[in-house]
């Protein structure tokens, strides 16, 4: 039963970035770039607990953690960048 | 005594000199002198020894492995050319003494001329090919350093560069030649090879060795065309000129020849060309020597022609014509040192070498008048002097050779056109210096020289006649035992005689005397005719050539690599392309036997993800930010995969890394034209481009499928299986990082310790243009730290450092280690850079990024050399279990220092690079010391 709802989710979690993709692609702007990449990375997230639950194990977690963590580095890097230019300053 | 100790004397002698040079100039001139002396007396008392027959040998393991010996022999050849370089050495020691003014270093002097003894006696005693060429190299590197002695003068610096440049080159062809002559008789013990018989000249690559060590001798010896330089080396003081261009130097070559000459030479080729640029270096030199009113040129152009007078003999197919030119060697030595030392006496005490000023010196000094009138009789070949004896015996090899079949009755000829030369400028240097009228323009008086500055010339001088009177007293046995190292297989009998009876020789000599007078005393009309010859300066002629060299090499680096980065990496694919493409041609199928996993939606929506925004950023790449964006797709796609395809460690790296070039990338492109106009792109190039991109892509595709489909066994299972038992950890790749492979990993961090200070060192200075709006015009935002980026990043922080301990501290047994952590740390403390800026940042406490560093390094270092303590090799690890109460069981591991050192290092080399390239902007940038940016 588990297994299936993973699968679907899993199924439904791509489709999602596929949608992500479709939006930094097209844009049109670059802030609907960077939120496209932001939820890339919260989708991916998804992905990989996911993958996790699927094996069983919890070897995926910090992964995820990671990806939580300097994923909003990153998109905070380029806001900043598209704010200010100069990220330190 | 042991022979090792004749070339090693000399070279504790370097170290006497320098030490000695504070003293006075007599003491400093016995300390270089003792020690040669020594070694001078060991070659005496093991030369009877030699004389019977059996060379003293000396060998040392040096290299094992590569079976690299030092060794060094003691036969006749050796015996010969040892005792001129040390006889000859000690009595320019003497002179100098005299010769140095006291605004010269003689420590330095002495040094270098000991230096130089012990590079020339290296080349005469190793008994191994290789170590002969180490020390035939230090006689070019020793002997720049004597003629650029008086480093002031522009033509001494010329000249050492020249006679550099032109030996050094020879030297080159010579280890290519000792190469070869190594390989084909499968040792380079000289021995082995002197024993080779005639392999080495039956052998395919004959001709080939031939000319690559004929090369080397030629440039050494300054035979035609090779022999500009050493009349530029006259620019050295003249206690160098008469060591390096009597004895030494120029005789390197002619041993080398001499060396080679039982194996070498008995083939057509040898005599052909050994005799042919022999005899034209004789002339060519004699005749130049004519018109040289500088006194040392006169006898520098000597020299070459004497040198060519050797090589001829060398190159004369007859049985008595090594032993002749061995005969000369000698002979030359002496009386070209003493006219050389005449010569620099001259120069001292009259203060001209211009024959054109000097007439007449034979009233102001008539005693070193004398001696020098016999040293150049002597080079002249007048009878009872040694000079006559060598080019008597000359002239009779002459006669009976048959190098040029039937065009061999031209060289009797010429020689004696050239012993006619000879005695022309030999009674140039005497009469134009000594007679002749009265001095013209002399800056002084001359004077006799001190004492003993005329005690040097003087025993040359005996040597000359006692030799000339007596040569088979003197000098029979030692050539007989030197014979024995030309011709293994027995030496003819000869006896040298001053009187052989009316012959065709005796008739040789007196003709040339006859036409020397001759021609000395129709100079006027050879003088006028020269004049009209537009001279050229060899040195001008040789720095145009260098020049130009170095032109082309620069144009075709300028080709090659123009500093743009398209174009190495063109060069670069172009590489890989042609390296990889030919095995694979040769590979018939790309799939392999494997079976291929089926393919699931998951990884199929992955690659989908990553080829479109692969290709978004190569259509992007002149809307940089963009491009950023999608290539950031391109490497998150890529560390999920990693953890889908069960590589944790690589993903969180891979995250982590990602992070850290996203901001490096955002730092640069502040300063970089946000978009690239695409319109100065010729069709052409974009058609080639991706061509050359294409290809790549389909040839790096093509392979990892064939990789991925073949069974592959790698030593993996090695680490897998020895992981827990052998490193104490579960995490494979970790326990190889810090344990396995740990002495790389430590390479790895020093390295990347280095690049983060060159990067320092490049900052440093620096002021960038700073935009003053985005790509699009408008105006930067005016709040430069909004509050909720800071409270965030700051309520970051805690969490990520509690990651990163968590990370690292579990490292060695889960995914993690102190690199990805030490990558967490930056990245978050980087973090607070770019929310709450360096200004908030440095209120906190200034992180010193170096220190990061130095730790690091010092810890991942100590934790390696702790192991020695232990006498275990450098870093070999440590593990155990402990018990304590709460905690329970847990592991310490010695990889675990080391793993901190890696942590410290990374976080100080990322904040080091990333941290500063953001002050740029900022008051707190790196700045160079001394400077106010």
């Amino acid at each position: 039963m588990l297994s299936n709802v993973i699968m679907i989710c899993t199924g439904m979690i791509g489709l999602a970035m596929l949608f992500c993709l479709w939006r930094l692609i097209k844009g049109p702007d670059i802030t609907d770039r960077i939120l496209a990449l932001d939820t890339l990375y919260i989708n991916s997230i998804a992905l990989i607990i996911l993958l996790g639950l699927y094996y069983g194990t919890a070897l995926y977690f910090e992964g995820a953690l990671l990806i939580a963590m300097l994923g909003f580095v990153s998109t905070s890097a380029v806001a900043k960048y598209l704010l200010r230019g100069d990220i330190i300053e | 005594m042991n022979l090792i100790w004749v070339p090693l004397l000399p070279l504790l002698g370097c170290l006497v000199s320098l030490l000695l040079g504070r003293y006075p100039r007599s003491t400093m001139a016995l300390g270089a002198a003792i020690l040669p002396a020594i070694a001078l007396g060991i070659v005496v008392s093991l030369a009877p020894e030699v004389m019977s027959g059996s060379n003293p040998v000396v060998t040392y393991d040096w290299v094992p492995a590569l079976s690299l010996q030092i060794s060094f022999m003691l036969d006749g050849l050796a015996l010969m050319f040892t005792l001129l370089i040390l006889g000859i050495g000690l009595l320019v020691i003497l002179y100098a003494r005299y010769y140095l003014s006291e605004a010269d270093n003689a420590g330095r002097f002495y040094a270098s001329l000991l230096l130089f003894m012990t590079a020339m006696l290296g080349v005469v005693l190793s008994a191994n090919l290789i170590q002969l060429w180490f020390f035939w190299e230090l006689t070019s590197v020793s002997s720049f350093m004597l003629i650029s002695y008086w480093s002031h003068r522009s033509d001494a610096r010329k000249g050492a560069r020249m006679a550099m440049t032109i030996t050094g080159a020879g030297g080159l062809a010579l280890l290519a030649g000792l190469i070869l002559i190594g390989e084909v008789v499968g040792s380079y013990d000289l021995r082995t090879v002197l024993a080779s018989g005639s392999l080495i000249a039956e052998h395919s690559l004959y001709p080939v060795i031939v000319v690559l060590v004929l090369l080397g001798a030629f440039t050494k010896s300054a035979q035609f065309p090779f022999h500009s330089w050493l009349p530029q080396a006259m620019a050295a003081p003249t206690p160098v000129s008469s060591y390096l261009h009597s004895a030494t130097m120029v005789k390197a070559g002619i041993f080398l020849m001499a060396r080679f000459y039982p194996v070498l030479s008995d083939t057509h080729l040898w005599f052909a060309l050994v005799s042919l640029v022999g005899l034209t270096t004789l002339l060519v030199g004699a005749y130049t020597a004519l018109f040289k009113h500088d006194l040392k040129g006169l006898l520098a152009y000597s020299t070459i022609s004497h040198l060519g007078l050797i090589t001829l003999l060398l190159g004369l197919d007859t049985e008595l014509a090594s032993i002749a030119a061995m005969f000369h060697v000698i002979n030359h030595a002496v009386f070209k040192a003493s006219l050389f030392m005449a010569a620099g006496i001259i120069d001292h005490e009259s203060g001209s070498r211009d024959m054109r000023k000097l007439n007449g010196l034979f009233r102001y000094m008539p005693y070193t008048a004398t001696l020098a009138m016999v040293a150049a009789s002597s080079m002249a070949g007048v009878p009872l002097l040694n000079g006559f004896l060598s080019k008597e015996m000359l002239f009779a090899e002459s006669l009976h050779q048959e190098t040029f079949g039937s065009l061999s009755w031209l060289i009797p000829l010429l020689v004696t056109v050239g012993g006619a030369l000879a005695v022309a400028y030999s009674l140039r240097f005497v009469h134009d210096v000594f007679f002749n009228g009265e001095p013209i323009g002399l800056e002084k008086t001359p004077h006799e020289p001190p004492r003993y500055m005329r005690v040097p010339v003087e025993i040359l001088v005996v040597l000359c006649l006692l030799v000339g009177v007596l040569p088979d007293l003197i000098v029979g046995d030692l050539l007989v035992a030197v014979g024995a190292s030309l011709m293994p297989a027995g030496v003819p009998e000869f006896s040298i005689s001053i009187w052989h009876g009316f012959n065709i020789p005796l008739l040789m000599s007196f003709l040339a005397v006859l036409g020397g007078v001759a021609l000395y005393r129709q100079r006027r009309h050879m003088f006028n005719f020269q004049a009209r010859f537009t001279e050229v300066d060899p040195k001008l002629a040789f720095e145009h050539m260098i020049q130009t060299l170095v032109e082309r090499a620069r144009s075709v680096q300028l080709w090659l690599d123009n500093g743009s980065f398209q174009r190495y990496a063109l060069w670069l694919l172009l590489m890989a392309i042609a390296a990889m493409s030919v095995p694979m041609v040769n590979i018939p199928h790309a799939r392999g036997s494997l079976e291929v996993t089926e393919l699931d939606m998951v990884a199929l929506g992955g690659a989908l993800l990553m080829i479109v925004a692969s290709v978004a950023t190569a259509m992007l790449s002149h809307q940089r930010l963009l491009a950023l964006v999608t290539i950031s797709v391109v490497g998150l796609v890529v560390s999920v995969a990693f953890a889908w395809f069960s590589a944790p460690d690589l993903a969180l790296t891979q995250l982590s890394v990602e992070v850290a070039t996203i901001i490096l990338f955002l730092l640069a492109l502040y300063f970089l034209p946000q978009k690239v106009s695409l319109n100065h792109l010729s069709p052409g190039r974009i058609v080639r481009d991706m061509g050359i991109a294409t290809a790549a892509g389909a040839i790096v595709g093509t392979l990892t499928y064939a990789m991925l489909t073949r069974p592959f066994d790698s030593i993996s299972s090695f680490f897998t299986e020895n992981a827990k038992t052998g490193g104490g950890g579960t995490n494979v790749v970790n326990v190889i990082l810090v344990d396995f492979r740990g002495f790389d990993t430590f390479g790895e961090i020093t390295v990347l310790a280095i690049a983060s200070l060159g990067i320092y060192k490049l900052l440093a200075g620096v002021r960038l243009f700073v935009p003053a709006a985005d790509m699009d015009g408008r105006p930067w935002s005016k709040d430069s730290h909004p509050l909720m980026l800071m409270q965030i990043s700051q309520s970051l922080l805690p969490l990520a450092l509690l990651v990163s301990a968590y990370i690292f501290l579990r490292g060695h047994n889960l995914p993690g280690g102190g690199f990805i952590a030490g990558l967490i740390t930056a990245i978050a403390l980087i973090q607070q850079y770019v929310a709450n800026g360096v200004v908030w940042m440095r209120d906190r406490g200034d992180l010193k990024f170096q220190w990061f560093i130095v730790w690091g390094l010092f810890i991942a270092f100590a934790s390696g050399v702790g192991s020695w303590l232990f006498e275990r090799p450098f870093l070999t690890s440590w593990f155990d279990y402990f018990y304590l109460p709460l905690v329970g069981k847990f592991e310490l591991a010695s990889a675990m220092a080391f793993d901190l050192g890696v942590y410290l290092t990374v976080i100080g080399a990322t904040l080091s690079i990333l941290a500063n390239l953001g002050k740029l902007t900022t008051t707190d940038r790196p700045t160079r010391p001394g400077r106010r940016s």
